[in-house]
């Protein structure tokens, strides 16, 4: 499976998020956490869902995390060349966030529940680089 | 809130369903209006409160020609109108009107004066969601059930089974859209869609609508129908993003809004005659046995292959084909709940044997949000 990251829509960052974008253009996963409870949390916003404390800070996550749950769309998407997963990933730090899995084949035999996977970043843009995972020990 | 001082006295679908490329979405809510405002035998002028989703309340009521003293806009997605209904009941008990008409319409396969459905890029979902992929409910609705299916080691033959026991039902019914009975083999060997989801286990897209009226119970044995009682009502919402669902295996909002509407009508779940749940797809009814506790933990899928919701079943469940066989405009809730009125009145078209207790679960958003209302019968029992 290949992706035109040229095709893939492109992410338009809030005052929210921002330090999210901003990590991942250079080479940082960053997740929030919450000084008072210790909850971190995603996607951003700047209070704790947990505790709706204020004192927050930001993080880096490790990368690492496990094959939560997928589908594997057959219908065409002008960004992808052929059937394709849609991947919920869950991430060492206790948050889950949807993406894409490079570097493996795009098959139910493939693509195992709880499988490790390892965090890689892909430009779409000057500005924007969009977290992908794919399976941990890859080297993209 | 008290159980049983709310019925349905008018209830009604658009006459046709389909492909009504005749007609725009408006319209849709329009003819489904004027036919429950017909069941009911009221005049437009007898409305004074509008619920409705999908277009505004505001050119629902214009449209109509209703100048109403009350209106709910509320819009969750397909469980919007089992909300309306339990507001519609907080409305008419604290007297804020006396007479509501709820409307759905959906112009969902022919795109007729239908409005667009897409995330903003800067939204949340546009910036952590969309740039992977996703399109709409197939490959987003669908997502959990891998882990579900491994968590509660429910198989996928099992799942399928979901579509073959509605099609039994829908068989039995003239407006379902698809009657021809179908095999568990033939659900899993069917079209892939969005692996595991096969075409056999997604919803319909059709065109159509339906309508409901609600009065107080004490003046609902006045209308030319027997009255569906509302006994219990309950909502939630949990995330618009299914990346964040709490248990990726469970619905908060299902199991939130179903205890409190059980809990409302003082009833357990043996005293119910007739289920609905909103099966936009497969896994649907799967989720909502266990979370509204009719199944425990990884029984719902076995219940249903055993044909416990079957025609003669124990527990007959999406009883019109639901909306993989009957019909699904985009938000089905409507449509379950027109059922659970014509199978506690006795004049469903695969009529359940004395129908006293009906629930009617929905499903809003990808496990976004929740609705059940549970009718009866009689007032109190």
């Amino acid at each position: 499976m290949r992706i035109d990251f040229t095709q893939v829509p492109v992410p338009v960052p809030t005052p929210e998020t921002e330090h999210f974008w901003a990590g991942t253009l250079v080479g940082e996963l960053r997740l929030q956490q919450c000084i008072d409870c210790q909850t971190t949390y995603f996607p951003p916003r700047p209070f704790c869902p947990t505790c709706a404390s204020r004192a927050i800070e930001i993080v880096c996550a490790s990368g690492r995390g496990s094959l939560a749950s997928y589908v594997i769309n057959q219908r065409p998407h002008p960004a992808f060349d052929g059937p394709y997963a849609i991947a919920l990933v869950e991430l060492e730090e206790g948050v889950r966030m949807m993406s894409n899995l490079l570097n493996i084949e795009q098959t139910p035999d493939a693509l195992i529940l709880d499988m490790p996977l390892q965090v890689t970043l892909q430009p779409l843009s000057d500005d924007i680089v969009l977290p992908y995972f794919e399976p941990r020990g890859s080297r993209s | 809130m008290s159980r049983g001082e709310v019925a349905i006295v008018g209830a009604a679908e658009t006459t046709e369903l389909g492909r009504i490329p005749h007609m725009s979405q408006i319209q849709l809510h329009a003819d489904a209006a004027l036919n429950a405002l017909a069941d009911a035998g009221l005049g437009i002028s007898d409305i004074d409160g509008v619920a409705t989703a999908g277009e505004s309340p505001t050119g629902v009521a214009h449209y109509l020609g209703i100048t109403p003293n009350w209106v709910d806009g509320t819009a969750v997605g397909g469980c919007s109108f089992m909300l309306h209904v339990r507001h519609a009941v907080a409305a008419i008990e604290s007297g804020l009107c006396r007479c509501v008409l709820i409307t759905h319409g959906e112009s969902g396969r022919s795109n007729v004066g239908r409005g667009g459905r897409v995330s903003a890029a800067s939204s949340l979902q546009g910036q952590f969601e969309s740039p992977y992929g996703g399109m709409g409910p197939t490959t987003i609705f669908t997502l959990p059930v891998l882990r579900f299916l491994k968590e509660t080691g429910t198989t996928l033959a099992e799942m399928a089974s979901v579509a073959v026991s509605q099609r039994q039902w829908a068989g039995k019914n003239p407006r379902a859209t698809l009657k021809t009975p179908i095999t568990v083999d033939e659900v899993l060997n069917d079209r892939m869609i969005a692996y595991p989801f096969t075409r056999s286990q997604c919803c319909l897209v059709t065109d159509g609508g339906g309508a409901l009226i609600l009065v107080a119970a004490d003046r609902a044995e006045d209308f030319p129908h027997k009255p569906v009682y509302i006994l219990g009502t309950g909502e939630s919402t949990e995330t618009p993003m299914i990346s964040q669902m709490a248990d990726l295996t469970t619905s908060k909002a299902f199991k939130v809004s179903g205890a409190r509407a059980f809990s409302e009508a003082g009833i357990d779940h043996g005293a119910v005659d007739h289920l609905m749940i909103y099966d936009a797809f497969a896994h649907l009814p799967l989720y909502g046995l266990e979370d509204l506790g009719f199944c425990g933990r990884g029984e719902a899928g076995a219940f249903i292959a055993e044909g416990n919701t079957l025609p003669g079943g124990r527990l007959p469940m999406n009883t019109n084909g639901g909306g993989l066989s009957y019909m699904h405009s985009g938000m089905y809730g409507m449509y379950a709940l027109q059922e659970s009125v014509r199978q506690v009145r006795g004049t469903a078209a695969a009529q359940v044997d004395a129908v006293d207790v009906s629930v009617c679960h929905g499903v809003g958003g990808m496990f976004a949000a929740s609705g059940t209302v549970i009718m009866g019968s009689s007032a109190t029992r």
